[in-house]
């Protein structure tokens, strides 16, 4: 084997155990900031610390707790009960007859619309999944670049993304059908994903988690001759999980939540909040039905939500904002 | 063109760059790191359409008289003229946005601080429990007219029916419909969605203070919990605070559908009447954008200031 040949192979090697020692170092860090979150959720001596606050605590929060839950409960029984028990009085704190009655009330009434509820399920479904997926890419890309890479106008896009977090999509909404209506995107699916995609607290949220691993781990592999592209979903991505599962979450609920009526008038593009509101302006006679619908609205957020709490909770450690 | 060596320009202090130079050495820069753009394309572009033009573009629509239809007409000042003048309705509408905003937004503020501290003293089991029990409104999304059973009007709804039951009323009260009642109903409901994301970013401060703090705390001489949240808890969560605080900004700025959902639209007396139902009414029920716009020209602005004083006060509380 020629000098030459072996040097370059002593460089590489190098380099690899280079960025194998970052890897560890960020590895490390992680476990660090696990055992220093353990260590907090601990029970250690503290300053004023007694069982007798700590029920004090406990009896505080479980009020308000019951407070916070309560409208949830409701909503859970009232979509269990028969016509009947709406209309008992004094009303009733539980379901005496239990019935599924409003969830096949539900699907009949869906149904009998002009398009069957399948349709609208698919589209909440579809729109869910296309808007978090291309989110999910397009923000860890831009936060991957904005987090670490010095070029001309980074600065000024930080900060744009910054001030943007205050124009969520609920401000904008109406500035935003006059756009699109000049876009002529008015009553296609476009309407209802492409604005979800560009979502400033997804890019955010990943940008401050980006920004706590540490700079030698991608000079390593950019000496390796990695190209952004390659870092940024080689090393960068696998390293950032609990992030990575964070916006897919607030972006699951956005999209699962967006009642993009007004975009779209065609009953086939319609999404199960805009079909719930039209069975609820039904009034009382659909009351079984629109908290049926309410309780199957809720639940996949939820669900999703309980399985990655503590992923969540990582990441919203990094949230803050610091000028 | 040949520019100057990369050493030649990036000698720091030697001397200042020209205006061509600098302009040379950006473009440059800007060649170098083609493949960022490339990378950032996509969502900036999405970003651009979506929120950037929107933002921006409610400016000159305000000046218009716009109705989807017709092509917009330049009408100057006339919009803003009406709005600050005329509309009565619309300065209600301040005024029921500025309790949102100084009274609603700040409490709100304080409530999920709070819970957020006092959740955090508690064993990790619980602490998850209750993360999710403060959490889950404001994850249930459309779910807040269940507070129509709580609050209706007859005798079947919940709220009446205690209170019957107590003989602390004796004819159901019309929380709802009546103007002394309502806007307190939609403060409430209000609250209860709003532990959202700002929330979610305190309870994770307080987790990830560091324990050593509070120990080192301890010898220095503080001696109750109070003490420690003031000296030691609190300005190391100026970052977690500063989010919360957006959060809460954009929140309580725009309460506008669950009053709408409650109360009915248009509310009696315009009591639960916000500046965003004003441009929910103008722009959808009546289809007056330019009117709209001007609307959430005012908005955005309001916001952006508000935005700012906060961003100083925390400023000068954490350094």
């Amino acid at each position: 084997m020629s000098k030459k040949n072996k040097n370059k192979l002593d460089i590489a090697a190098q380099q690899a155990a280079e960025n194998a020692a970052a890897l560890e170092a960020l590895k490390k860090r992680r476990e660090k900031e696990h055992r220093k979150m353990e260590r907090s959720k601990g029970t250690n001596k503290r300053v004023g610390k007694s069982w007798k606050n700590d029920v004090g605590i406990f009896l505080l929060l479980t009020v308000l707790g019951l407070f916070m839950i309560f409208p949830i409960y409701l909503s859970v029984i009232n979509s269990m009960k028969p016509v009947n028990e709406f209309f008992i009085f004094p009303p009733k704190l539980y379901v005496m007859q239990p019935t599924t009655d409003n969830f096949r009330d539900l699907f009949k009434v869906a149904n009998n619309s002009w398009v069957p509820f399948s349709r609208n399920i698919f589209n909440s479904i579809f729109v869910t999944v296309v808007a978090t997926f291309f989110e999910v890419i397009f923000a860890s890309m831009a936060a991957f670049i904005l987090a670490k890479c010095r070029f001309p106008g980074v600065k000024f896009l930080n900060q744009v993304i910054v001030i943007s977090l205050l124009f969520q999509s609920t401000v904008i909404y109406i500035m935003q059908y006059i756009v699109m209506a000049k876009l002529g995107m008015i009553n296609t699916y476009s309407a209802l994903i492409l604005p979800l995609i560009p979502s400033s607290m997804g890019l955010f949220l990943m940008r401050q988690s980006i920004s706590q691993i540490p700079d030698a781990m991608i000079e390593a592999a950019k000496v390796d001759g990695a190209g952004l592209m390659k870092i940024c979903w080689g090393i960068v991505m696998p390293n950032n999980k609990p992030a990575l599962m964070t916006i897919i979450i607030f972006q699951f609920q956005a999209a699962w939540n967006a009642n993009g009526g007004s975009m779209v008038y065609d009953e086939a593009l319609k999404t199960i909040p805009v079909v719930v509101q039209q069975i609820a302006a039904a009034g009382i006679a659909r009351q079984g039905a629109v908290y049926a619908s309410a309780v199957i609205l809720m639940i996949p957020p939820l669900a999703i939500f309980i399985a990655a709490q503590s992923q969540v909770m990582e990441t919203m450690a990094h949230a803050g904002m610091k000028d | 063109m040949a520019y100057k060596s990369a050493e030649e320009i990036l000698l720091p202090n030697e001397r200042k760059m020209s205006a061509k130079e600098k302009r040379e050495y950006t473009l440059h820069e800007m060649k170098r790191n083609k493949i960022c753009y490339l990378m950032i394309a996509p969502f900036m572009l999405l970003f651009l359409v979506f929120t950037v033009i929107p933002i921006i573009m409610s400016l000159p629509m305000g000046f218009c008289d716009f109705d989807m239809a017709h092509f917009p007409r330049w009408v100057g000042l006339q919009n803003f003229y009406t709005l600050f003048i005329e509309d009565d309705v619309f300065l209600g509408s301040i005024r029921t946005t500025l309790i949102f905003a100084l009274f609603t937004g700040p409490l709100s503020y304080a409530l999920s601080f709070l819970l957020a501290w006092l959740i955090n003293e508690l064993h990790p089991v619980l602490k998850t429990a209750f993360t999710l029990i403060f959490y889950a409104p404001s994850m249930a999304g459309n779910i807040y007219f269940v507070w129509q059973l709580i609050f209706s009007g007859d005798s079947y709804g919940y709220l009446n029916s205690v209170l019957l039951d107590l003989s602390i009323i004796t004819t159901p009260i019309q929380w709802l419909t009546d103007a002394n009642y309502l806007l307190i109903c939609v403060i409430i409901v209000q609250l209860w969605i709003s532990m959202g994301a700002g929330f979610l970013a305190l309870r994770a401060g307080f987790q990830g203070i560091d324990k050593s703090m509070y120990e080192a705390g301890a010898i220095e001489g503080i001696s109750n919990r109070w003490q420690e949240l003031i000296h030691i808890t609190l300005p190391s969560m100026g970052p977690q605070l500063m989010f919360a605080a957006v959060m809460q900004i954009v929140s309580s700025f725009t309460v506008d559908i669950v009053g709408r959902m409650l109360c009915g639209f248009p509310s009696t007396d315009y009591k639960a009447h916000t500046i965003m139902t004003h441009a929910f009414d103008y722009g959808w029920v009546r289809y007056e954008m330019g009117y709209a716009s001007a609307v959430c020209f005012v908005l955005f602005i309001a916001m952006l200031v508000c935005n700012n004083v906060i961003s100083r006060i925390l400023g000068k509380y954490m350094d």
